[in-house]
């Protein structure tokens, strides 16, 4: 039987023992953690732990996912300030509608990648598609690490009863499934903003929101964790010797030491969002067409699926490419600041 | 005795998970700005309204309303009953019991969710031991890295991917539809199973299956690991037991308590994961069920969904929770004493 490498020691959380020993001490609620840190662990655990060491520069995996995701921004950003030659994402041209390459119909001139079933650029649409896909995972993420970050600061710091109402608040959520939570946010929201008249709320905002809400507990669980260990150490123990107040010991003393083990989940949160919105999109509940994004144009031609699969294949690349390089990037933060933790 | 009070106060602390959820998703409904009763069913006709507003008590005080919706006895208003008398809305359009369509579409969803279980652990274990034995090894890393892969590949895009393939291309099985199985009966007697059921069945749990083989390996890996340095492994190994044996009779039971906690409560996550699977392959399930609510904007119905839903979650939880507490001594002590 081959002896172990030093390599093979599993990431926190992955590992049955040092879980079972915090069960022992009382920190740990059972099941529950497992189940809830399940979305984002499940990401976090995937990756081919250890293997890389400091010192060495990142791998070629590193710089295609780096380069993968520098090429979807500056096409988003540069598609919605119009710079790029791209086709109207909204304009129908009839001989192309639903042929494209793969299709039973064969190809358009003139359509690299041909056109959906309205004849709309798939190009064009793909290209302002990023710009959607990524605002709302973003915004959806940024909103979830703010509010999510802030109550599992606080939870950790001042542990005891701030930390048993937090917790078990971010358990009602987790007692939802995900998916379900963000359908029926979706819909609370678009009906609480109908029925004020103000059905001019921009879609996308609404889906941020949903998505954010549900990751708020998701990702204060990770801040609150952090913050409960950091919050013990002497240094803590020193500000506040010195008379120093709660908030200024949060803010200047356990947050940056808190931000790396936010700044890698939030890479894995963003792929997470990325395919939520596909999801909500594939429900009839993403953005909301004419404007294009990567989950509604698979939502919108899913029926197409045998005669046009372009229409279907393309985003959902798109999809698979972006969700793997941030999982993959996400790993390579985490395994890095792991590291560095481990040499304080 | 110690175990007893534990497990009293587990339950204790659900239920109270459980009154939360419902007190956030009645509140939801509550909160929207507007009349209730327009807002719950913007399509419906004045009749239908007039019928919700009297179901809802919409006249009574908003915590008077909540006692109603829980129908708690003695201080709920007379006449109603709630959801400990087992009523759970009623779907306004068509004008059918919520519990009625749980009743047919819940046993679907669970079934789905148990044969996707199941070929999950069943192909997980085996990896799962595998990459632990050869830890370090090219197998290892090629097994970790499809996996990695996989775990890329959203649940549509592979349930989308399959159906083109297998389904469109090849045509060796059936893109949509469904066929009743061994579940549904129990709950819905109008229903028998076939054994075509099992063709309509496969893609939709491979498609559930791919993602869960990925984490429950890992989970598996990291643990195995973790118990072959333990010494009775090198005690099974110097008595000359042979390797088989020793992975899959010594190592592997003490290994899988994370694996089987994590399975267990993924049910209800799956049941929710399995709503877009579910719409793809136009399976009458939970997931379809919640879908046609969301589009139809039926909040009464939906929230009776979410109701059950994290019914079943805390139930599970508890299950898994009791489980736990019985197997392993060190918890058990651990909190006895605190």
């Amino acid at each position: 039987m081959p002896e172990p490498t030093p390599d093979a020691v599993p990431p926190v959380g992955a590992d049955g023992n040092r879980d079972l020993d915090r069960y022992a001490e009382g920190s740990l609620e059972p099941g529950l953690v497992v189940a809830q840190a399940n979305l984002y662990v499940s990401a976090v655990e995937s990756g081919g732990e250890g293997t890389r060491r400091v010192g060495r520069g990142l791998g070629i995996g590193a710089w295609l996912a780096i380069g993968w995701l520098a090429f979807i921004v500056i096409v988003a950003v540069l598609a919605q300030l119009g710079v790029l030659p791209l086709k109207d994402p909204n304009r129908s041209y009839v001989s192309c509608a639903r042929r494209g390459p793969f299709s039973t119909d064969g190809t358009a001139s003139g359509f690299l990648l041909g056109c959906d079933s309205n004849g709309r650029d798939m190009i064009a649409r793909l290209a302002y598609g990023s710009w959607s896909s990524l605002i709302v995972a973003t915004g959806a993420v940024l909103f979830g690490l703010v509010f999510g970050g802030t109550f599992g600061l606080i939870a950790g710091y001042f542990g005891r009863r701030t930390d048993a109402v937090i917790t078990s608040l971010f358990n009602v959520f987790l007692a939802i499934p995900a998916v379900v939570l963000a359908l029926a946010l979706v819909a609370f929201l678009a009906g609480a903003a109908a029925s004020t008249g103000r059905s001019s709320v921009d879609p996308k905002l609404i889906l941020i929101l949903a998505i954010g809400i549900v990751s708020i507990p998701l990702l204060g669980r990770i801040t609150r964790a952090s913050a409960l260990s950091w919050s013990q150490r002497e240094f803590v123990l020193a500000a506040r010797a010195q008379g120093a107040k709660p908030v200024r010991i949060m803010l200047r003393e356990v947050l940056p030491n808190v931000l790396p083990a936010m700044f890698s989940i939030t890479l894995l949160g963003i792929a997470v969002a990325i395919v939520a919105e596909g999801t909500l999109s594939i429900l009839g509940v993403g953005v909301r067409p004419p404007t294009p994004s990567w989950g509604n144009i698979i939502g919108l031609d899913r029926g197409r699926l045998k005669e046009s699969p372009h229409i279907i294949f393309l985003p959902a690349l798109m999809i698979f490419f972006t969700v793997l390089s941030l999982n993959f990037l996400g790993d390579v933060v985490r395994a890095r600041l792991d590291v560095r933790e481990s040499a304080v | 005795m110690a175990a007893l009070r534990l497990i009293a106060r587990r339950f204790l602390q659900l239920a109270v998970v459980l009154l939360l959820v419902t007190f956030f998703t009645f509140s939801l409904v509550r909160l929207l700005p507007g009349d209730p009763a327009k807002t719950i069913i913007p399509f419906g006709s004045d009749q239908q309204r007039a019928a919700l507003a009297k179901d809802l008590g919409l006249d009574k005080p908003f915590l008077q309303q909540y006692v109603n919706y829980l129908g708690i006895p003695v201080i709920k208003s007379e006449g109603t009953t709630g959801l400990l008398q087992g009523n759970l809305g009623r779907k306004y359009s068509t004008n059918q019991p919520v519990g009625e369509l749980i009743k047919q579409s819940l046993p679907v969803s669970i079934q789905l969710v148990i044969y996707a279980q199941l070929v999950a652990l069943a192909l997980a274990i085996p990896l799962g031991v595998l990459t632990a034995y050869r830890a370090g090894t090219r197998t290892d890393r090629a097994v970790n890295t499809t996996a990695f892969g996989f775990l890329a590949l959203p649940n549509f895009v592979l349930a989308l991917l399959l159906s083109y393939v297998i389904g469109a291309r090849l045509k060796w099985l059936p893109t949509a539809g469904y066929e009743p199985g061994w579940l549904d009966p129990l709950f819905d007697s109008a229903r028998t199973p076939s054994v075509e059921h099992l063709k309509y069945m496969v893609l939709p749990v491979i498609t559930l299956a791919v993602g869960q083989v990925a984490i429950y390996m890992r989970l598996l890996r990291s643990d195995m690991i973790a118990t072959l340095q333990e010494n009775f492994i090198t005690m099974a190994k110097a008595k000359g037991v042979p390797n088989r044996r020793i992975l899959f009779r010594h190592a592997l039971r003490p290994s899988s308590l994370t694996l089987l906690t994590v399975a267990g409560l993924n049910v209800g996550t799956l049941i929710g994961g399995a709503i877009v699977v579910e719409v793809i392959f136009g399976i009458p399930g939970m997931g379809t069920q919640i879908a046609t609510a969301i589009a139809a904007r039926e909040y009464v119905e939906l929230q009776s969904y979410i109701f059950v839903l994290a019914f079943i979650f805390v139930l599970i939880n508890f299950v898994v929770d009791f489980c736990y507490i019985l197997l392993d001594p060190r918890i058990r002590r651990a909190r006895a004493d605190a």
